[in-house]
């Protein structure tokens, strides 16, 4: 009798084995891993060695200190300034830009070029954007607002576009039924279905901007990551772990107000 | 205008407060930083020449910088990207190894004791909070410079998303099958291998996916704070001004990230 006349699987048959698809996926993954690991010099001896630094390295960090207080203050409050700022250039710049690469609003040879330039924008890591910028404009807090805006567009640009490919074309009909111009169906049609989404993207995104401006810093581009890296490289470590706690800190504090925000305007 | 009775009104007047005092307290803080911000003039009006002295420095791109090192001993182009792909892929897998626990833990469904799915909940918000690259620095005093700790410092850091994205996989899933099998009297890891793991397996494929290709682009950073990486030739090449070397970085690191999402974003078609 078939297994099928039965109705139940014959007992040689294992409900949960493995595919020949599967089995191989596993052995691609096994190889790579295999490359990877004799690549960066992956042994359990470097592991040991580094348990013995790790020790030495917690005892010098603890207990942690907040001198020089002025120094850490200064640079948490440059911070805070360079996220907010490079969050509300970003959201100003990523407004027109997501309009035009949501391809139910504009023409093709408007948006795949727009989409193009969002890629750009997210590609690199903000990091590495901040080196350039420091070059073109100097060190200080400029280069970081300057890459933290440009971070802003990749990520904002693109959710915005999202969020407008997916809005209802009905409401836009009737608008456009009544004589309206362009502005007015942007205004009247589009901002009302994608208002709450974009607010809820933007408090994200002064989130995001504001775990980044406490790195940029390593790079001369301002805030507290250059007075971490400083102390870091004078093996200041107990100030280390006092800076860092203040940025964990900061960056507790930002995620309660995003989800604050966010709950004020939940209809 | 007052609203009276007949009058339909979209918020309530506490409602509308609390809006408009956002509004107003969003509007004071860019204020405020756009005052006390310090930047100097002078270098905003020079930064257009100073862009394109930079862009004149970067052309023309010296491709052959990509198999010969800086000076001798040091890494080329090619070996430092073996080294950024090859601590990628072992921090994906190493964070999703120490993540899937955690995040076991921390959905509420299967974890019933209060205190200890608190203190995963915990472990995600703060492995998630310390970014990479202040990892990379704990990591590089541990283990010394290299990838070694470039790779610790993104699966640590990894651990928070994964953990998250897993409980929350975790959390949706149908009751139904667990309690057939819990009535058959299954013990708890059959529940959790035949009840949990089928129904999260998709979702944990597409997050495996989703955190590689961040991934990729995070290891590209490492090498500033000496984790090892591309970003060791990238910094090694900006202290000695060579910006054409720079320039061949830049666009290697931009060819590598986009084909990585392209990879994840197939892969995630077709295995999902």
């Amino acid at each position: 009798m078939t297994p099928a006349a039965t109705g139940r699987a014959p007992a040689h048959v294992r409900p949960f084995s493995m595919g020949t698809t599967e089995r191989w996926i596993w052995l691609i993954l096994l190889v790579i891993f295999a490359w990877a690991a004799s690549r960066i010099d992956l042994t359990w001896a470097r592991f040991v060695l580094g348990l013995d630094g790790a020790a030495k390295f917690v005892h010098r960090m603890l207990p942690p200190i907040f001198n020089p207080r002025e120094e850490l203050v200064k640079g948490l409050w440059e911070s805070v300034q360079i996220a907010l700022l490079a969050s509300a250039a970003g959201l100003v710049l990523s407004l027109p830009v997501g309009l035009l690469a949501a391809r139910n609003m504009m023409p093709g040879w408007v948006t795949w070029p727009t989409r193009l330039f969002i890629t750009l924008c997210r590609t690199f890591h903000p990091v590495i954007v901040a080196i350039v910028f420091v070059k073109a404009v100097g060190f200080g807090a400029l280069a970081g607002i300057l890459s933290l805006t440009v971070a802003s567009i990749g990520f904002l640009g693109k959710l915005f576009a999202e969020a407008i490919e997916e809005i209802s074309m009905k409401q836009i009909e009737a608008v456009r039924a009544t004589g309206a111009g362009f502005a007015n169906v942007i205004a009247f049609a589009v901002a009302p279905q994608v208002m709450f989404r974009f607010i809820g993207f933007t408090a994200y995104e002064v989130d995001s901007n504001l775990r980044n401006s406490t790195m940029v810093g390593i790079v001369g581009a301002g805030g507290i990551g250059g007075t971490l890296f400083a102390a870091f490289q004078r093996f200041d470590y107990d100030f280390v772990l006092g800076i860092v706690l203040c940025i964990i800190v900061l960056i507790m504090v930002g995620e309660v107000a995003q989800i604050a925000v966010k709950k004020v305007f939940r209809q | 205008m007052t609203p009276d009775a007949y009058t339909w009104t979209r918020f309530t007047p506490a409602e509308r407060l609390r809006r408009f005092t956002v509004y107003l307290c969003m509007v004071l803080a860019v204020g405020v930083s756009f005052k006390a911000v310090n930047v100097i003039p002078e270098f905003l009006y020079d930064a257009p020449a100073q862009m394109q002295d930079l862009l004149v420095r970067m052309w023309p791109i010296e491709w052959r910088f990509y198999f010969t090192p800086q000076n001798t001993g040091a890494q080329t182009v090619h070996q430092a990207l073996m080294d950024s792909l090859a601590i990628a892929f072992l921090a994906t897998a190493l964070g999703l190894l120490l993540a899937t626990p955690v995040g076991f833990l921390a959905a509420r469904n299967i974890n019933r004791i209060v205190w200890l799915n608190a203190l995963a909940r915990f472990i995600l918000v703060a492995t998630r909070s310390i970014s990479t690259l202040l990892w990379a620095l704990f990591f590089v005093a541990m283990f010394g410079p290299g990838a070694l700790a470039g790779t610790c410092a993104i699966a640590f850091h990894s651990i928070g998303f994964i953990g998250k994205m897993l409980s929350e996989a975790l959390e949706e899933s149908s009751p139904g099958t667990t309690e057939a099998l819990l009535a058959s009297g299954a013990p708890w890891s059959s529940r959790i291998l035949y009840g949990y793991w089928p129904q999260v397996q998709p979702a944990f494929v597409g997050i495996a996916l989703f955190r590689w290709d961040i991934n990729v682009r995070e290891s590209a950073v490492l090498g500033l704070v000496g984790a090892g990486g591309i970003g060791m030739v990238l910094n090694s090449a900006i202290d000695v001004f060579e910006w054409d070397r720079v320039a061949l970085v830049l666009l290697v690191i931009l060819l590598v990230v986009m084909l990585a999402e392209v990879v994840a974003t197939q892969l995630r078609k077709r295995l999902i």
